[in-house]
């Protein structure tokens, strides 16, 4: 044993080799890093599940008002961020894919549109939010007219900010392990690993829109 | 001879000395160091939290006001009390402290699998910890169950300590999935899931629990907030929301949480009786099946803290019938522990002394835990000081004392050296009596119907207060005591360990004490059971 510190994750590797991790071999890693972030996700579906709970037994109690105060949503914005969405989780997927066959300019294209497409989402978000504001149905700025309709308001507003939050992240992580490293020629069929998790959490971030849109839109 | 002269330079490199400095501690990703920076963040708040208890005990010595003027400042004393105890102290106790340093050396791995994960989990720790310091200035009285209206209400400082809850939730998460994984993909050659020692899967049960339900709470933690910001409307009554459902939500994640803390301990003793009874372990398979079945069953039980909630009959009828289920595995382990012990060569070394009054005092926690299940005399009990020292006899006398036990069976590992059997047995009779002369009145207290976190009372209760509040002085002298003992000897002590003082099985024990950075010299192959003492194929005898 050597009293010099190693560092845990060496990056400076050839290109398309996968780092140098000094506890554990490659395929080692590779698994530990699915389970990881496949373990993780399941604890992103649990923090949501307590509000997909709450909504339920709000909308039994007050399931008239639930109905009057979804109307007040704007279908066609949601459906609209709904298809970005999906396109932004097909072309991660398709990332993926251009990873694994080494091609990294590949992975910055799709990687690229999905980022695009999260923008396009947050702007669409904003501009729901910021309607809301304006007609006094928003925190902060609640107009009494509309005090029945705080349970349904309440709930929107927890779940769809926390899941725009959650676009954020993976807008960062996209970029910061995803694009960066590909811009660099990081990828090969050796070692995709960032860009594989990265979709995971990019399809996570989608698929918890699909629930919310319906339940929040269509259903109320 | 040359030979001879790099190895004794090689005994004297160990993962306390090869790198020096505060800040080579504060960076560090082995997982032995971050074991350390645990153990000291969360005995403080032990300590903090203790100091909160005595001056509730002094309060209740008497009837009549004592030392404390006013009923909101008692409220703010248990609320501290509790949210010091849970949240920073035994939530992460064993497994951030000693399952970070037991699990990568138990199965022959260098680290955990994610180190630098590791090390921010516990910097996430430290920020919840400091965020819970800020709220201090108007501090929390709703005690540390959070429970709404009363705390979307309230005007002291309940947004910043929830949020403290959060984030100290997500430090919680972090460990909890990086152990899982560590278990999952770094067993060394050999080490085959039932070769696993007891420890290694009670921590793998307790980091099931923590990976899926701390989010769960963490999110209730933060709608109490958007309740307090701008009425969202959930759990406050008065805005159509529901306070039953909060409370749901709540112990969806407050009830598992109990086995967070006790499943470690009970790794422990798996791992210490054993040992000093020179015997394997009874049952090995029904062990890790009840652990698991405790942490699977513990899911279905919350609402038994709801009974006079408001909640249904036929819910109160299920989560009944479903609490009792938890005594079939936690009986299990304790008939598998007192048969390891029965006809051993045992041996009354200070952590076996910690391990028997672990079984004794979990049996009265878990004996009364079952009154407390039935649904009849639960409305008679609940809110009483039964439910207090129920408590208290499965967290203090379950996972605090697992704590101290462990804490005494692998000082020598930690730290390269003995301490002294003397001075550490004395403080372990002072703890156990001072520990049972608090709570046995509580149960009696209770019985009488005394009612929990009230400031003052009649006279009729002042005899068991009294005796209560004299253990429970006797008992924070024990803990004081026992700890002083080991960070004395830590300090200061002359008696080095040796590798393996107790001649024990587990891999922890087979390498250098304290172990070198990366645990092993070269990584261990194994080819048997933990527990073969005594068999035919065991090293030992």
């Amino acid at each position: 044993m050597s009293a010099v510190a190693h560092p845990i994750v060496d990056h400076n590797v050839p290109a398309g080799e996968p780092p140098h991790i000094h506890h554990m071999d490659t395929v080692t890693a590779y698994g530990a890093a699915k389970l990881g972030m496949w373990l993780f996700l399941a604890t992103e579906i649990l923090l949501f599940a307590v509000m997909f709970c709450s909504f339920a037994i709000m909308r039994y109690y007050h399931l008239a008002e639930f109905h009057d105060a979804s109307k007040h949503l704007n279908i066609w914005a949601g459906g609209f961020n709904t298809i970005v969405l999906l396109i932004s989780s097909f072309t991660a997927a398709v990332a993926v894919t251009k990873a694994q066959k080494g091609d990294n300019a590949g992975v910055v294209k799709n990687f690229g549109i999905s980022l695009v497409c999260g923008l396009i989402f947050l702007a669409v978000k904003g501009y729901e939010y910021s309607e809301k504001a304006h007609h006094g149905m928003f925190p902060f700025v609640w107009n009494s007219d509309f005090y029945h309709y705080k349970n349904f308001l309440g709930l929107y507003f927890c779940m769809s900010g926390l899941h725009a939050l959650h676009v954020i992240i993976g807008m960062a992580i996209l970029y910061w392990y995803g694009i960066r490293p590909a811009m660099r020629s990081r990828f090969s069929g050796k070692y995709y690993t960032p860009v594989e998790l990265g979709a995971l959490y990019w399809h996570l971030v989608d698929l918890i829109w699909i629930y919310l849109f319906p339940l929040l839109y269509l259903v109320g | 001879m040359a030979a001879h002269a790099s190895a004794a330079v090689n005994e004297e490199l160990n993962y306390l000395n090869w790198q020096k400095g505060i800040w080579s501690w504060l960076t560090s990703t082995d997982h032995k160091r971050i074991c350390f920076l645990y153990l000291f963040a969360i005995l403080f708040f032990f300590l903090a939290g203790g100091v909160a208890a005595l001056m509730v005990r002094t309060e209740l010595a008497f009837a009549g006001p004592q030392i404390i003027t006013d009923p909101h400042t008692y409220n703010v004393l248990f609320t501290m009390h509790g949210v010091f105890m849970i949240f920073l102290f035994v939530v992460p106790g064993i497994p951030a402290t000693l399952g970070n340093f037991l699990i990568p050396l138990m199965i022959g791995a260098k680290d955990v699998a994610f180190p630098r994960l590791n090390l921010f989990s516990w910097y996430v720790y430290m920020v919840g910890a400091a965020i819970g310091a800020v709220a201090m200035f108007n501090p929390v009285d709703t005690g540390w169950t959070f429970y709404a209206p009363y705390s979307t209400t309230t005007g002291t400082s309940v947004s910043l300590m929830v949020f403290a809850a959060f984030v100290l939730g997500f430090s919680s998460i972090l460990t909890g999935l990086n152990f899982i994984v560590t278990i999952h993909q770094l067993r060394a050659p050999g080490m085959t899931w039932m070769r696993l020692p007891v420890f290694v899967w009670a921590s793998y049960a307790t980091a099931v629990i923590q990976t899926v339900a701390t989010p769960v709470v963490g999110m209730t933690l933060l709608l109490i907030i958007a309740e307090r910001w701008f009425g969202a409307g959930i759990f406050d009554p008065s805005k159509g929301g529901d306070p039953v459902l909060m409370e749901h939500l709540f112990w969806f994640y407050s009830h598992p949480v109990v086995y967070i803390m006790v499943l470690p301990a009970f790794g422990v003793v798996g791992e210490i009786i054993p040992v000093f009874s020179r015997k394997p372990l009874f049952g090995y398979k029904m062990v890790v099946i009840s652990s698991m079945a405790i942490a699977a069953v513990g899911f279905i039980v919350w609402a038994h803290h709801m009974f006079v909630a408001g909640i249904s009959d036929f819910s109160a009828k299920f989560f009944s019938i479903v609490t009792f289920l938890v005594a079939i595995p936690t009986a299990i382990k304790v008939f598998n522990w007192v048969s390891t012990m029965y006809k051993g060569s045992i041996s009354f070394k200070t952590p076996m002394l910690y391990a028997m009054a672990f079984v004794f005092l979990f049996m009265v926690a878990g004996t009364t835990g079952i009154y407390l299940a039935m649904l009849g005399v639960d409305v008679y009990y609940h809110d009483t000081y039964f439910v207090v020292a129920h408590f208290h006899y499965t967290i203090q006398g379950g996972a605090v004392i697992g704590l101290i036990a462990a804490l005494h069976f692998w000082f020598p590992k930690m730290t390269g050296k003995m301490y002294n059997e003397t001075v550490s047995k004395f403080a372990f009779a002072a703890l156990f009596i001072g520990f049972n002369l608090t709570f046995i009145p509580q149960f009696m207290l209770g019985m009488d119907g005394m009612p929990r976190r009230y400031y003052d009372y009649p006279a009729q209760y002042q005899t068991l207060h009294t005796i209560s509040t004299i253990g429970a002085y006797l008992n924070g002298f024990g803990y004081t005591f026992a700890l002083a003992n080991l960070l004395w000897t830590a300090l200061f002590g002359k008696v080095k360990a040796p590798r393996n003082p107790y001649n024990s099985h587990s891999l922890e024990w087979q390498t250098q004490s304290p172990p070198i950075h990366e645990n092993f010299a070269e990584i261990p192959v194994v080819t048997e059971e933990p527990y073969s003492y005594g068999t035919p194929t065991g090293r030992g005898h």
